[in-house]
């Protein structure tokens, strides 16, 4: 019974990951400019992982194997928002605009 | 990256900061028990071999950390606390509810988006409240940060409401509670 | 199989950063895709150890983090180089 749960658990998990995988593709292909394709990517780089390998922890159990997805979800959730903002600071300092709806400055 | 001015100059070294060698030997000794305690589960194999390397890989590791003056400069204010876990908490509640909303944008026939670059003020100048607000901004889908500098943090983000969200300062408010417990 | 409906999206993804690589019109747009791929394969990699049956993928998975990492950041650093300067907005 329990393991039942645990399993339809972890599923649900994966299911939901891969469709924020996918969302976070299709929503860099369709956006306008490049500060907008960053939004949708930082979904596919942020809680996409989170729920796929939350998703795996399920399935490994209190495991070696365990451990390691967890070193590499804290990795990959600490390394993602420093490459976005190294990107974001590199795109911004060699003159590229963001595209805005509104009369804002900058 | 490039150069930022820097938030706070580094302090000068006096004597009496060459006498505090207490706080940098239990960083030192915690750091090193956290490597060999990363080499043993990453391993797996415990014969000897694998043993002197790993204790020898651990030692150079040490060396070179203290070589780069990690220790003396503050660079580990963070302590495991209760409160990090409730932010993290918190944090995984905000992605969560702001993907939601960029994948309804993405998938909305009309790609309803507002972009707008904002810019809000950090709750301090602390580089260590700067780089978590700064991160944390970049790790909620929907905000970016662009850039920090002289305690100001400037934020593209994909809707209006995301920008609204985020000058109602209650992210900076979290992390500047985060700080305060170590 | 679970699993693989999992690893069919995640290469779906990647199949779209692989089209935005290509399409991308700046620099920085073929940059952020081929992040998201490296992201991407790292994830992929960590599936695939469940669905083959093989653990050794998870250091694998590590590894590639690490470096994809450390790539971005050097692609970044020569872009940097090459791109035009802009003076630092002094006040917004």
């Amino acid at each position: 019974m329990f393991e039942l749960i645990v399993q339809i658990l972890s599923w649900v998990l994966l299911i939901t990951g891969s469709a924020f995988v996918v969302i976070g593709g299709i929503g860099a292909l369709r956006m306008p400019d490049l500060y907008t394709r960053m939004h949708a990517a930082s979904v596919t780089d942020s809680l996409a992982p989170i729920l796929i390998i939350g998703g795996l922890l399920l399935q490994a159990g209190f495991t070696l194997f365990s451990v390691k997805l967890i070193a590499i979800l804290l990795f990959l959730l600490l390394s993602g928002p420093t490459a976005s903002n190294a990107l974001a600071s590199a795109a911004l300092l060699s003159g590229y605009r963001a595209q805005h709806s509104e009369e804002d400055k900058t | 990256m490039p150069p930022l001015p820097d938030a706070q100059p580094r302090p000068e070294p006096t004597l009496a900061m060459n006498f505090e060698r207490t706080p940098t030997l239990a960083r030192t000794v915690s750091l090193s028990l956290l490597l060999a305690a990363t080499w043993l589960v990453w391993s797996g194999l415990y014969k000897p071999l694998l043993l002197a390397l790993g204790a020898f890989s651990c030692a150079i590791t040490i060396m070179l950390i203290r070589r780069m003056r990690f220790f003396d400069e503050e660079t580990y204010p963070l302590h495991f606390s209760w409160r990090l876990v409730r932010f993290w908490l918190w944090l995984g509640k905000e992605i969560w509810s702001s993907s939601i909303e960029v994948a309804r944008v993405v998938l909305h026939p009309n790609l309803p988006i507002s972009p707008r670059t904002i810019t809000i003020e950090s709750p301090s100048r602390h580089n260590f409240d700067q780089v978590m607000l700064g991160n944390s901004i970049t790790l909620t889908p929907g905000t970016l940060t662009l850039d920090v500098y002289d305690g100001k943090l400037k934020v593209h983000t994909l809707t209006d409401e995301g920008a609204k969200a985020l000058l109602s300062g209650e992210m900076a408010s979290k992390v500047t509670t985060l700080r305060r417990s170590s | 199989m679970i699993f693989v409906v999992v690893a069919a999206a995640i290469a779906v993804t990647m199949a779209l950063a692989l089209a935005r690589a290509i399409l991308g019109p700046s620099h920085y747009d073929r940059i952020l895709a081929v992040n998201m791929f490296g992201t991407k394969t790292v994830l992929l990699l960590a599936v695939m150890a469940f669905m083959m049956g093989r653990p050794d993928f998870l250091d694998l998975a590590l590894a590639y983090a690490l470096i994809n990492f450390i790539g971005i950041l050097a692609v970044l650093e020569f872009f940097r180089d090459k791109a035009p300067k802009v003076e630092r907005p002094k006040d917004v």
